[in-house]
């Protein structure tokens, strides 16, 4: 197990250096700097300003200053608000996010199980129809008008809920919908399908056979094999759910991660685009991580370690 | 002799876009207390219908039963609810399938997997029922029980997950099992191996048990009688010995003649040619009519009745009417006894 543990650390790290590197490059080849503006700069004080960010710097040498202070989890300062470090950026503003992306994914997860195991277990009849036409829609309906709809309908219309913000409980609920809403309808679809496969296995057959109630066969056999796919689209689900944060943060003025990202990309503001760039890969590795391990634990066949069994 | 099952008339029927698949059409068999019988046919004959029917294991709707019963120990399996039929399997009936790669539960272990029924039907605690598992393993003849128990199937052979697979089967002392082709996805040496344990843990058990097969070699090896299927009914029974020295219906000659023989090399087998009948629309007289050499006139618009032949033989074919012409059987089905390999 620690083997393993460290051999994935291992590659973790090797990733985040790959990432690290091509951001900045890429970073570099883009055109326009950090204080470019519509107000042209005084020479001097653009000279100046470069200086002291080590801007004028080779670039090998700005290279591997940035890969120290990333190895020391130290971003430096904004180049917008120089007021600020990008660790503080990073710090205030991740909260908002992981709750509210927590929030979405456990929405997504259970709702969209619930639904596709209803609909295999009604499978062909009203219920499958109805989950399958709400799966269809939420896939096929993109996040932002998802959000503004639902602004619409529970904020303005009948006035419920509040239109965005992220003050309370009640804040959070409408985004996270919002968020939960494409991953939800796919693991529904990924959830019926793959229970409808297990259902009509022969190892379903075996344990009927045996006597056991409906329900032990459904929930005792049937679910745990057929969450298999669900478990795998975990990861992909952590991505879909980061990638909607940066419109969803946005339509409700929510001060996460995802928002800061997109500002800093407007702004221009190298360090702190660099420094969620390397945050959201960190959180994804760790997660794709997360998942293989829960991956083992559910299915035997799968081992994550060299602990138990043997041939 | 005590009947453990008598099925009388059995018709089931699976309704599909296409129409209704009568899949069993008007079958009846019985079965005494310690006995084998094979249920033998080609693929489709409707023998995986019939062995599921008997554990109430169709899925109703698309299937339905459409006539007939089934009286397991005096009672009408038909008519009970889906809750008693829950008391009944694993505990009076047991099912082994065909594919032991694909009937085992992969994320449980195979203790677990025994255990389940033991603590359903006989009220055994966790630790009673591991135990019991033990013993169960041991008596299938798994080396190493004590460890293989907590192992899962894909840390088994294929050899020994369809004998994990029996030590299931058996964990209750069922009365009767029924084995749908419990061979015929293991390779030949372990195919025997199998086919002894099943007559071995019979001796042990008095469990009466239904095997269904295609492959005669089987039947010989383990049956006392045999009835032979073919397009939803059953066109001929006997006893083993009957079945192999004196059938009578030109099906069962055909499957006698398909067989691989001991004695020469030719493996050059006589498959009998044509297809079976569309079950959507099944022919009105004889199922074989339009395979049979001998068909006449009269077998396409009529079935034929059973010709009771001795107390256990019954064929249904024109050919016994005493109207009809003398035909004997083909060479090829004679030499039954080259099989008969004990
Ligand atoms: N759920 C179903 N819906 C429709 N038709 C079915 C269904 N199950 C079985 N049948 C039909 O019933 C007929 C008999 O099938 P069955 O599985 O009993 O054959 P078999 O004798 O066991 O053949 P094999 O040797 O291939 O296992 C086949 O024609 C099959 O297509
Ligand atoms: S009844 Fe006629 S068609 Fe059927 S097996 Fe006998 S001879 Fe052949
Ligand atoms: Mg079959």
């Amino acid at each position: 197990m620690a083997k393993y543990l460290v051999k994935r650390v291992g590659f973790i790290l090797l990733s985040l250096f790959f990432i690290v590197t091509i951001t900045f490059f890429l970073m570099q080849a883009a055109p326009g700097g950090p204080f470019t503006s519509e107000r042209q700069l005084p020479p001097e004080i653009e000279q100046q300003l470069n200086e002291q960010y080590g801007l004028d710097d080779p670039l090998h040498v700005q290279y591997i200053d940035y890969l120290k202070d990333i190895a020391v989890w130290d971003f430096g300062p904004s180049f917008k608000y120089p007021a600020q470090s990008v660790n503080d950026i990073i710090n205030r503003s991740v909260p908002y996010s992981l709750i509210l992306g927590a929030e979405a994914i456990f929405i997504a997860l259970s709702i969209g199980v619930l639904l596709g195991v209803v609909a295999a277990l009604k499978h062909n009849k009203f219920g499958d129809y109805t989950a399958m036409v709400v799966a269809v829609l939420g896939i096929s309906v993109p996040n932002f008008i998802m959000a503004a709809l639902l602004q619409y309908v529970f904020a303005m219309q009948m006035d419920a809920l509040p239109v965005a913000r992220f003050d309370s409980f009640a804040h959070t609920l409408l985004p996270a919908v919002a968020l939960a809403t494409t991953p939800l309808a796919f693991i529904a679809r990924l959830m019926r399908s793959s229970m409808l496969e297990v259902l009509s296995s022969d190892y379903i057959k075996t344990a009927k056979s045996k006597g056991l109630s409906h329900r032990v066969v459904t929930y005792k056999h049937a679910l745990r094999n057929a969450i298999m796919p669900v478990i795998s689209y975990l990861g992909p689900l952590v991505v879909a759910i980061l990638t909607g944060s940066f419109v969803i943060e946005k339509i409700f003025a929510i001060p996460g991660l995802g928002n800061e990202f997109v500002e800093s990309i407007t702004n221009r503001d190298y360090t702190v685009i660099m420094g969620t760039t390397v945050f959201f890969s960190v959180l994804l590795l760790i997660s794709i991580l997360i998942v293989d391990l829960i991956y083992g634990l559910i299915d035997p066949r799968i081992k994550v370690a060299g602990k138990g069994g043997g041939k | 002799m005590k009947k453990v099952l008598e099925v009388d008339n059995l018709s089931v029927s699976f309704d599909t876009f296409g129409g209704e698949v009568k899949a069993v059409r008007d079958v009846s068999f019985e079965l005494s207390k310690q006995e084998t019988l094979a249920i033998v046919g080609e693929s489709g004959s409707g023998k995986s219908v019939t062995a599921q029917s008997l554990m109430r294991l169709i899925e109703m709707p698309p299937g339905k039963f459409v006539d007939g019963s089934i009286k397991f120990d005096g009672e009408d399996l038909v008519l009970k609810s889906d809750k008693q039929m829950e008391d009944i399997r694993g505990k009076e009936i047991s099912m082994i399938f065909q594919d032991p790669m694909t009937s085992l539960n992969p994320t449980m272990t195979v203790g677990r997997q025994i255990s389940e029924s033991l603590i359903k039907h006989q009220g055994m605690t966790k630790k009673e029922a591991h135990n019991r598992g033990i013993e169960l393993l041991k008596l299938v003849g798994i080396p190493n029980p004590e460890a293989r128990i907590n192992q899962y199937p894909h840390q088994y052979s294929g050899g020994m997950r369809q004998r994990g697979m029996i030590a299931i089967a058996l964990a209750c002392n069922p009365k009767m099992l029924i084995a749908d082709e419990p061979t015929t996805a293991l390779d030949v040496t372990i195919q025997a191996q199998i086919l002894d344990l099943m007559r071995n843990l019979k001796e042990q058990t008095g469990a009466a048990i239904i095997l269904i097969t295609h492959d005669l070699g089987v039947v010989a090896n383990a049956a006392d009688r045999v009835a032979v299927m073919y397009g939803g009914k059953i066109v001929e029974t006997g006893s083993a010995d009957e079945i192999f020295y004196n059938a009578r219906h030109p099906y069962t000659w055909g499957l006698l003649g398909s067989m691989p023989k001991l004695e020469d090399d030719n493996v050059d087998l006589h498959a009998i040619p044509g297809s079976p009948p569309d079950l959507l629309d099944p022919p009105k007289g004889c199922p074989f009519a339009a395979r049979c050499p001998y068909a006449m006139k009269v077998c396409e618009d009529h079935m034929p009745e059973y010709t009771e032949l001795s107390s256990t033989q019954k064929t249904a074919c024109w050919l016994l009417d005493e109207r009809a012409p003398k035909v004997e059987p083909p060479e090829s089905a004679i030499a039954g006894g080259s099989i008969v390999n004990e």
